[in-house]
């Protein structure tokens, strides 16, 4: 359809999400309550966390160093439970 | 073509002739020759459509989700249990504002197993956001499917339709209908250009998360959405008429209520046996009329309390019950009567349950005994077996 044909009819109803993308935008971090925190003494850069994170937040800087996006982190804990080296523990949010 | 054929076949011809692209079914009980029939159409070549047969009623209609969302024009059938199992899904694909027609044939629901008709399986999903049909003979069913898909296809409603047919009394009786061409159908209803579909080249995405912060405002565009669909149904109806001559009503029907004391008011393959007592009553000089209604989601509050302001009674006889509560139909006449000047009294009249039939000695009951002042009953109820209390 033509963009001039789409014009004279109606918006999609409210519900259908018509620009890509609104998963990144929509920013889940603040419902979390934990945080992981890293240590860089035990990590031994085996990337597990990284791939087991269900948010997709977890980068790998360099060798033994990762960060949690906590704009997206949800801090469910899934990355420590699995750190064969138990490298990362659960904190406390504040905010 | 004028043809003598079953009511399901007439709803195939007629889902034919809007000539789908996907139809899915579950193809075991409860299920009716409608989809029999579609299948060995589309194998027959008749019909260009995907035939997928699933492995249950909520299978299919989320097989005609996807196909609406992706573009299609999509169909359905189904009854009693079948229809419940699809409840589920029934609410997202009015909730992602998706037009599909599926037949909701009327039978009785579990337990005790039943095949026969009533109207609880459908009556049960009316707060769906589905609009919903009920057809009063094979014709009106046969047209009732084509004007379906040009009602919720319209961007005033996208919002899913239901046309709903008594089991047995309509599915498998032989009735003559003039079955349109295929050249009349495509001119009164054209190919199906959705308002947005899943396409990777301009993606969008359906029935995502909606918080607090938006899902009222969703389920409000819905209600407004479906109750303004009552002027696209009527419109329908009027193009219908223009196009092939033949009118049902449009909301309702009002048949020689105007000036009478006494109106029924019905939906289903009953209001056949309604018009007939009503003629014979007034041949007898009884002040007797019949209100039917043809759509009941939205329900016509407007058009019932325009009917039935001249009435001294009315009576809903209707083939559900609400266990707990009341009638389903009932209420809903109520309510729209509510406030007014002059309220006649309203009969909740419980009658045909699980294929019980409605004859004009029922009939005939529920006048009695509305007359003598009982404002709630099962009519035609067999005492004899009912454990003593």
């Amino acid at each position: 359809m033509t963009a001039a044909a789409k014009k004279e009819r109606r918006k999609p109803p409210l519900g259908i999400v018509t620009r890509p993308g609104s998963s990144l935008r929509n920013k889940t971090g603040p419902w979390g309550i934990m945080r992981p925190v890293f240590d860089c003494e035990k990590c031994t850069g085996c990337n597990t966390c990284e791939s087991i994170c269900p948010e997709g937040c977890i980068r790998h800087l360099e060798k033994k160093v990762y960060e949690a996006d906590t704009e997206f982190c949800k801090g469910c804990g899934m990355c420590a439970e699995a750190c064969p080296s138990d490298a990362i523990t659960m904190a406390e949010e504040r905010r | 073509m004028r043809k003598m054929i079953e009511g399901s076949m007439a709803v195939a011809e007629a889902v034919g002739l809007c000539r789908p692209d996907v139809i899915s079914a579950y193809p075991i009980t409860p299920q009716t020759h409608i989809v029999e029939e579609l299948s060995q159409m589309v194998a027959d070549g008749v019909i260009d459509a995907e035939y997928v047969r699933v492995e249950s009623e909520h299978s299919a209609a989320s097989v005609c989700l996807g196909a609406v969302a992706a573009g299609s024009r999509a169909y359905s059938a189904t009854t009693s249990q079948g229809l419940l199992l699809m409840a589920e899904v029934l609410y997202n694909i009015a909730g992602m504002r998706l037009p599909l027609v599926i037949t909701g044939v009327n039978r009785a629901v579990s337990a005790p197993l039943s095949i026969w008709n009533d109207h609880q399986d459908t009556l049960a999903l009316r707060d769906t956001g589905w609009l919903q049909l009920y057809a009063e003979n094979s014709q009106e069913v046969l047209d009732m499917h084509i004007q379906a898909y040009k009602i919720s296809e319209d961007d005033r409603v996208l919002l899913p339709v239901m046309v709903c047919m008594d089991g047995f009394i309509l599915t498998h009786t032989y009735e003559t209908v003039d079955v349109p061409s295929p050249e009349e159908v495509d001119a009164f209803l054209p190919p199906y250009d959705p308002l947005y579909r899943l396409d990777p080249s301009d993606p969008y995405t359906l029935g995502a998360y909606a918080g607090p912060e938006m899902y009222q405002e969703v389920r409000y565009e819905i209600q407004r959405d479906a109750l303004a669909s009552k002027e696209v149904v009527k419109e329908v109806a009027r193009d219908f008429q223009a196009a092939f001559g033949r009118w049902f009503g449009d909301v309702i029907e009002s048949y020689r209520a105007e000036d009478a004391d006494l109106v029924f008011v019905a939906m289903g393959s009953v209001v056949g046996t309604l018009k007939d007592w009503v003629d014979a009553q007034r041949e007898k000089g009884e002040k007797v009329g019949l209100l039917k209604l043809r759509c009941f989601r939205p329900f016509p509050v407007e058009e019932v309390r325009e009917a039935l302001s001249k009435a001294k009674r009315v009576v809903v006889l209707e083939k559900a019950v609400a266990v707990g509560g009341h009638g389903i139909v009932t209420p809903e006449v109520q309510a729209a009567l509510y406030g007014q000047a002059k309220t006649p009294p309203v009969t909740c009249a419980i009658a045909g349950l699980g294929g019980r039939d409605v004859t004009i000695e029922t009939i005939d009951e529920i006048k009695q005994r509305a007359e003598s002042g009982e404002s709630e009953f099962f009519a035609g109820l067999r005492t004899e077996l009912l454990e003593a209390s």
